[in-house]
């Protein structure tokens, strides 16, 4: 079977919401039904055939194709399946995910992979703000799971994080790892100003040095620790340069903080 | 059946069920490994009074270990769950937690949890880590060589113990060095331990004993220097007996260590000084798993 593909045909003015198409929801629809499904437009309502020219049958493996930035919610509370996005994707794709796996192309916006709960998104281009973050308002951001983020991502990525890992090849914005509860976010480019601002626990590992640490941190010393090979041999089986790093990322700068919170994080800056 | 000489008795060894779990201890490199599992493995013979019967399994490549060190793959087997769980974090936390640059993690995913870390991380005071790499919990417990990595749990199986055989010799010294060749042969075989002091027993018991207070005794029929003075099962030529026990974690394990042991030391055959080879048969008291001598080395 090929995958079931939406093939945008009209050039979005408004923000499309396209969470009704994700592999637990399509399951046992027929292509009629699919079609007819109503999709938010801005404040207008439109159908899936009204967008999208519609192709294959394998509900199981979702492909938007021609995907661009305007394309919200993609993804969003799924539990299984495939989704892969050939193009950009918009706001908040994986929201609130519960399993599966979500590949991009192209770049995302905002709020990707907010409150994502299990599963892995992997994003070839860059990623907005917010990414793993809690949704405004929000005290739990991302609760578990995986995020690859191949280019750069923004600010206050990991905001209010639970747990999962967040890997960043590139570079990231400021305010990294801002309130978050605990997790892991590895960035191998630069950091942006502030990170780790209000962390209560979790683990910032970062490839260099920020340039400047926030007072409420406290060097810890040079350390080898033991559970950075584990860490990066987990995710072994992505297409990640994170994954050769296992040998060799081993020996890192320890600073406890942010002590304005429970003071139970840590950023990890690698030494050569 | 005589192999190479050696006359293997028409008899059975009587094992029991048990509930085992492995775990995998690395270290900076194998000689701490081995330092740390040693600890964690000693006073473990037989569950009569150690509590847990435990080995080493083997030898682990880096590339066989969760963090890519050196390590050690042991194996612990109790009566029960409730007496297993206590024993492993016993011995992990006063063994393996104080060893240096030893990390902690399971060697067994299915069947139920038991704790590993779950309870070790209290040691950290407050200042322990969890990390969840991969589906699994880790703690991150600091001490003062650095860190002591730990899994949350490893899982508990079910298990058989007390697979054995005995070695009738016309020597002590030929006795043993049957013994020694069936050890080196059965360390090769996964999933067994031999928990006895170098994987032999020379105090191979019975059930019971005249006095009340003990609920095992010295296995007086194949005592050589009692050969007169009870029923014996020797005859007079033999002057010297050991045994080998295996704990195993299915019956096709335990079968498959008794046939290696067996033959490598029938191999060593008459011309050693090698008799018989017989097994621990209680009459049915002792346990329900039966493996019998000759249907094994059929």
């Amino acid at each position: 079977m090929s995958a079931l593909t939406f093939t945008l045909q009209m050039q979005l003015r408004q923000r499309l919401d396209v969470s009704p198409l994700t592999p637990d929801r399509l399951q046992g629809l027929s292509r009629a039904q699919i079609a007819g499904l109503p999709l938010q437009y801005g404040n207008r309502t439109l159908t899936v055939a009204d967008a999208f020219l519609i192709e294959g049958e394998d509900t199981g493996h979702i492909l938007f194709s021609k995907a661009q930035t305007k394309l919200d919610y993609i993804g969003r509370g799924m539990t299984c399946g495939r989704i892969q996005v050939e193009g950009d994707a918009g706001s908040y794709l994986a929201m609130q995910m519960r399993g599966g796996l979500i590949t991009v192309s192209g770049h995302v916006d905002a709020y990707a992979a907010c409150e994502l709960k299990n599963g892995t998104v992997l994003i070839d281009g860059s990623a907005g703000d917010f990414l793993g973050a809690a949704l405004p308002g929000n005290k739990k951001g991302m609760a578990g799971g995986i995020v690859l983020v191949k280019g750069d991502a923004g600010d206050r990525v990991g905001d209010h994080q639970r747990r999962g890992l967040i890997l960043i090849e590139g570079r990231a914005g400021a305010y990294l790892g801002s309130r978050m509860t605990a997790g892991t976010i590895a960035v191998l480019g630069q950091v942006g100003n502030n990170p780790g601002y209000a962390m209560a626990r979790g683990t910032l590992l970062l490839a260099h040095p920020p340039t400047a640490l926030l007072p409420g941190f406290s060097d810890c010393g040079l350390h080898t620790l033991g559970f950075i090979p584990l860490l990066l041999k987990s995710v072994s089986h992505l297409d990640t340069r994170f994954a050769h790093l296992s040998d060799h990322l081993k020996r890192v700068r320890r600073h406890a903080g942010d002590r304005c919170s429970l003071g139970k994080g840590e950023i990890l800056i690698a030494q050569a | 059946m005589f192999i190479n000489g050696v006359q293997i008795d028409a008899t059975f060894a009587e094992a029991f069920p048990m509930k085992a779990t492995r775990v995998i201890i690395t270290a900076q490199n194998l000689k701490w490994a081995y330092h740390a599992a040693q600890a964690l493995t000693g006073f473990a013979t037989s569950v009569i009074a150690c509590g847990c019967e435990a080995g080493m399994e083997r030898e682990l490549d880096p590339s066989e270990t969760p963090d890519g060190r050196p390590g050690i793959a042991a194996m612990l087997f109790a009566m029960g769950g409730k007496g297993l769980a206590k024993q492993l974090e016993t011995r992990a936390g006063q063994c393996v937690l104080t060893a240096p640059t030893s990390a902690l993690f399971a060697g067994i995913h299915t069947g139920d949890k038991i704790p590993l870390g779950k309870n070790l991380r209290f040691f950290g005071d407050g200042f322990q880590i969890a990390k969840r790499i991969g589906g699994q919990r880790y703690w991150r417990v600091p001490v003062m060589d650095g860190e002591f990595l730990c899994e949350e749990t490893t899982g508990m199986v079910p298990a058989i113990g007390g697979g054995n055989f005995l070695i009738l010799a016309e020597s002590q010294p030929q006795a043993l060095a049957a013994c020694e060749a069936a050890i080196d042969a059965m360390k090769r075989i996964p999933n067994v331990i031999m928990p006895f002091p170098g994987g032999v027993v020379r105090s191979g018991s019975k059930v019971g004993s005249r006095y009340k207070a003990l609920n095992a005794s010295t296995n007086d029929a194949f005592c050589p220097t009692l050969k007169g003075q009870t029923r014996t099962e020797l005859s007079p030529e033999v002057e010297s007996v050991m045994e080998i026990v295996i704990d195993g974690l299915t019956d096709a394990d335990i079968r498959l260590a008794m046939r290696v042991g067996i033959e490598a030391v029938c191999q060593q055959g008459a011309a050693h000084g090698i008799r018989r080879i017989s097994a621990g048969n209680y009459g049915g008291k002792l346990g329900p798993f039966l493996f019998h001598l000759q249907e094994i080395m059929a």
